[in-house]
């Protein structure tokens, strides 16, 4: 065994050091931007920008519809995506062998997808659900897209989750004589919470960030949308004109991209707190 | 075991919800080929990749250098991102106190979030400012790459992350007991029962290389051209999209949906090869 | 469970009651007793899009019954959609095309397009010919127009987009014969790049410049053929590169169209046309 080349002092003290020296790295990095942003936006964030709606252009006033534009468009998505997800990663995971033709075709398809470009959904979606399915410029058609972009994170991610799940979990509920159903729900499903949520997380995150998808499919719109077929700006989009179309916008490009942040926050902190205390069931490990 | 009727309903319900996942990729194929049939039946495909440059107005489409600058940008973000992203895993799973790393999860977490026209903003405003005092003029290849690196690192950070979470403890309390140091235990031990969350991670994140469009529009210079070197302006076939399209009709427009199945092609083939290459599970 | 649920349905019920409060608007004085009903969709260029929505809030604030949903996504899609009827009224930021002449235009808003360099640049005014040269790459360096010892940024606008045809058009170049270094889509990148590099030169809308100009950021706009760029300039016709801003429509409009195109050409949205940084039309 070549132990010794793993295990000398000097190794070890190298290891260490690199890995921490990686992580303030990439901390630095992060913290830059991070920062940037409060510090430009902070001054504009104020009771009156969350609750007041766009004027000249979005130059002055606040964020208001567009806030609830985006909640509703990461509504759509998650409502479609995650069940579409979830039951797509259960049976690649559970009720598909690693041989089976139609999983590995819906594997496949799902890796090309996972790498189509967020331009292309987006004028793939104005072209599917806007016009052919004739949603038009909508917060639903946006939604829809969305969860396109969304479903191959959120179903590698799940599968993975039920992967690590021990065989024996099954092997004792096929055992006990309960049905499938019954072992998926009360017992794999739960247990293969962690990876749910790191999918839901890595979706949401992606999501909330997309702007090229959206500009086709939700639209410019900054009213404050009355149904999920009315057309409404998504905070992306809007920080995206303002900084790059509305000349004097970039105070409140930034501030928009701190309720953004913040916002982002609040959902992942919600995702994992529901992961940690309502779902994720631990059972005693044999 | 007798298969009972709620399990047929849920294998078929299962079953379906897979179709219309599956189904979603051939359907963006198909809406592409059709948008780009208009320009392939008249100029056919040979000449996207031959033609003196890309100049639409003119009738010359060569999509030749932005090829070569989606592949550059993305190899290169690659290449960085994945060993920072897994040695930020390693590091939030085995070298930090339990406080420090769920903090560093956190930041990483947040990170994932960020719209890709922040850190387009971002890039344009401090990054290409820096990179053009080093060799003007500032939007690069180098620009694209480090402005996607940091874009990709939290998918795979989070993904390793989650994936050195389910090693079993047994593995790691065995490694201890035999007597490796800690580094050894990761190198020899984690990262082989880790792999198939890895190359996951691995896959999701070069898709969001090679789709990233808006903050490589900002930082590239998007002049078509292929690169040859680090500081040279590029532009992607995303990029180029976005770019155009808003403002293309005829054939123009059909051309800009070749290079998305171009982009497909990329795609397609990467997954192929990540088919071949893939470590058992 | 019980108190989490509850926890769920408090957090749940404040949301949407912020949300519900957000929405409600402040009652309007009634001011007109039109009878105007319906819905107007305007799509096209992304640098009209901005003028036109607050031309629509303020209309949809005067006929309470109206809705203006206005989208971008390009002059072309403008055209494109006023032609296929996809929309009631296109937006386009330059003048019809000779192949463009089935369609109606209305100007509502004029533009200018200048020069701009970086505020430390010592060079003051370029003439035409050097402008040709530097962007056909002719002349490469600073020193070679009286200015530092240093290699020319060349920022040159993405194909296809209005302002580029017209300052092609102006300096009579061909765009396979510019050789830039940077390309840029929308104006505000222009400006941000151009700022960032103290070398550059680049072009883009008068009023966006000028706006951002005299608040801090380190352009300045170079006058064309020894006229200022200015808005004023472009107001009184005097600045050669210019380009309207106009509504395009079908077939002559009628009803909602007519009375959106004829507010927005009236002197009661000049206000906001100034505010965009545009310039309103001499009446």
């Amino acid at each position: 065994m070549s132990e010794s080349s793993f295990s000398t002092a000097s190794n070890r003290q190298f290891s260490t050091w690199l890995v921490w020296a990686i992580a303030l790295f990439v901390t630095t990095i992060f913290l830059w931007i991070l920062s940037d942003i409060i510090w430009h936006g902070a001054r504009q964030l104020n009771w009156e920008f969350l609750t007041t709606a766009p004027r000249s252009a979005g130059r002055k006033g606040g964020i208001a519809p567009i806030i609830v534009s985006t909640a509703l468009i990461l509504g759509v998505c998650m409502a479609v995506s995650v069940p579409v997800g979830v039951g797509t990663a259960v049976l690649l995971a559970e009720f598909t062998d690693t041989e089976n033709q139609f999983g590995r075709l819906v594997r496949r398809s799902l890796d090309v997808l996972a790498g189509v470009p967020s331009i292309v959904f987006g004028l793939f979606g104005n072209a599917f659900f806007c016009k052919t399915l004739g949603l038009g410029f909508s917060i639903l058609s946006g939604g829809l897209t969305l969860a396109c972009m969304v479903l191959p994170i959120l179903i590698r991610s799940t599968e993975e989750g039920f992967r690590a799940v021990p065989s024996h979990y099954r092997l004792s509920a096929a055992a006990l004589g309960i049905s499938r159903t019954t072992t998926l729900w009360q017992l794999l499903l739960p247990a293969a919470v962690p990876g749910l949520v790191v999918g839901l997380v890595l979706g949401v995150g992606r999501a909330i960030a997309e702007t090229a998808a959206l500009i086709f499919t939700s639209g410019y719109v900054d009213r404050m949308p009355e149904s999920l077929l009315d057309s409404g700006r998504a905070l992306s989009i809007h920080i995206f004109d303002l900084s790059m179309n509305v000349s004097g916008g970039d105070a409140n490009a930034y501030a928009s991209a701190l309720v953004l942040l913040v916002l982002l926050l609040l959902i992942n902190g919600t995702a994992a707190w529901m992961a940690e205390h309502w779902l994720h069931r631990r059972i005693t490990p044999s | 075991m007798s298969p009972s009727l709620n399990d047929t309903i849920l294998i078929w319900t299962l079953r379906g919800f897979a179709v219309i996942a599956g189904a979603i990729a051939l359907l963006i194929v198909v809406f592409l080929i059709l948008e780009a049939l208009p320009v392939l039946r008249q100029v056919g495909l040979w000449r996207f990749f031959t033609d003196a440059s890309w100049n639409p107005a003119e009738e010359l489409y060569n999509l030749t250098p932005m090829l070569w600058g989606t592949l550059l940008a993305m190899a290169g973000s690659v290449l960085i991102a994945t060993p920072l992203g897994v040695l930020s895993a390693v590091f939030c799973q085995y070298y930090a106190p339990p406080r420090i790393s769920s903090l560093y999860r956190r930041l990483i977490e947040l990170l994932a979030g960020i719209p890709s026209v922040v850190y387009g903003f971002w890039g344009l405003v401090v990054l290409v400012p820096l990179i053009g005092r080093l060799h003007p003029p500032g939007t690069s290849l180098l620009a694209g790459i480090a402005i996607l690196t940091i874009m990709i690192l939290p998918t795979i950070a989070l993904t390793a992350d989650a994936s050195f979470a389910k090693v079993p403890p047994d593995y790691l309390r065995g490694a201890a007991a035999l007597g490796l140091s800690r580094w050894a235990t990761v190198r020899g031990v984690v990262f082989p029962a880790a792999k198939s969350g890895l190359f996951t991670g691995l896959i999701l994140e070069t898709g969001r290389a090679i789709g990233e469009t808006m903050a490589i529009l900002m930082v590239c210079g998007n002049v078509v051209q292929t690169p040859k070197s680090l500081f040279d302006p590029m532009r992607t076939l995303t990029a180029n999209i976005a770019l155009e399209m808003a403002y293309a009709t005829g054939n123009h427009r059909s051309a800009l949906f070749v290079s998305g199945l171009v982009l497909m092609g990329i795609i397609v083939a990467l997954v192929a090869a990540a088919e071949v290459l893939k470590p058992s599970a | 469970m019980e108190n989490r649920r509850s926890l769920i349905l408090a957090f749940v019920g404040l949301t949407a009651g912020w949300g519900l409060q957000a929405c409600t608007k402040p009652p309007q004085a009634a001011t007109s007793t039109n009878q105007l009903q319906g819905k107007l969709v305007l799509t096209g260029s992304s640098t009209v899009a901005p003028l036109a929505s607050e031309i629509g809030k303020r209309f949809e604030a005067e006929h309470r019954g109206v809705r203006v949903d206005v989208q971008s996504g390009g002059s072309s899609r403008g055209i494109t959609d006023a032609r296929k009827e996809l929309a009631n009224i296109g937006m386009v930021s330059r003048s019809l095309k000779a192949d463009e002449k089935d369609l109606q235009a209305f100007t509502i808003a004029r533009d200018g397009v200048s020069i701009i360099l970086h505020q430390d640049n010592p060079v003051q005014s370029l003439t035409d010919q050097q402008v040709v040269e530097i962007y056909t790459g002719k002349i490469k360096n600073w020193k070679e127009v009286k200015g530092k010892d240093a290699p020319i940024t060349v920022v040159n606008k993405a194909e296809g987009r209005s302002t580029l045809e017209l300052f092609i058009h102006y300096f009579k170049l061909k765009n396979s014969d510019i050789k830039a270094q940077v390309v840029i889509g929308d104006n505000e990148q222009g400006i941000k790049t151009v700022a960032g590099n103290p070398n550059s030169i680049g072009y883009v809308s008068i009023g966006t410049a000028e706006h951002d100009a005299s608040n801090g950021v380190p352009i300045k706009l170079l006058p064309v053929s020894g006229i200022a760029a200015t808005t004023e300039n472009v107001q009184n016709g005097k600045f050669p590169i210019s380009r309207p801003l106009n509504l395009v429509t079908k077939t002559t409009p009628q009803g909602l169209d007519k009375a959106f195109i004829e507010f927005a050409r009236s002197p009661q949205v000049q206000d906001i046309v100034k505010e965009q940084n545009f310039v309103p039309l001499s009446q």
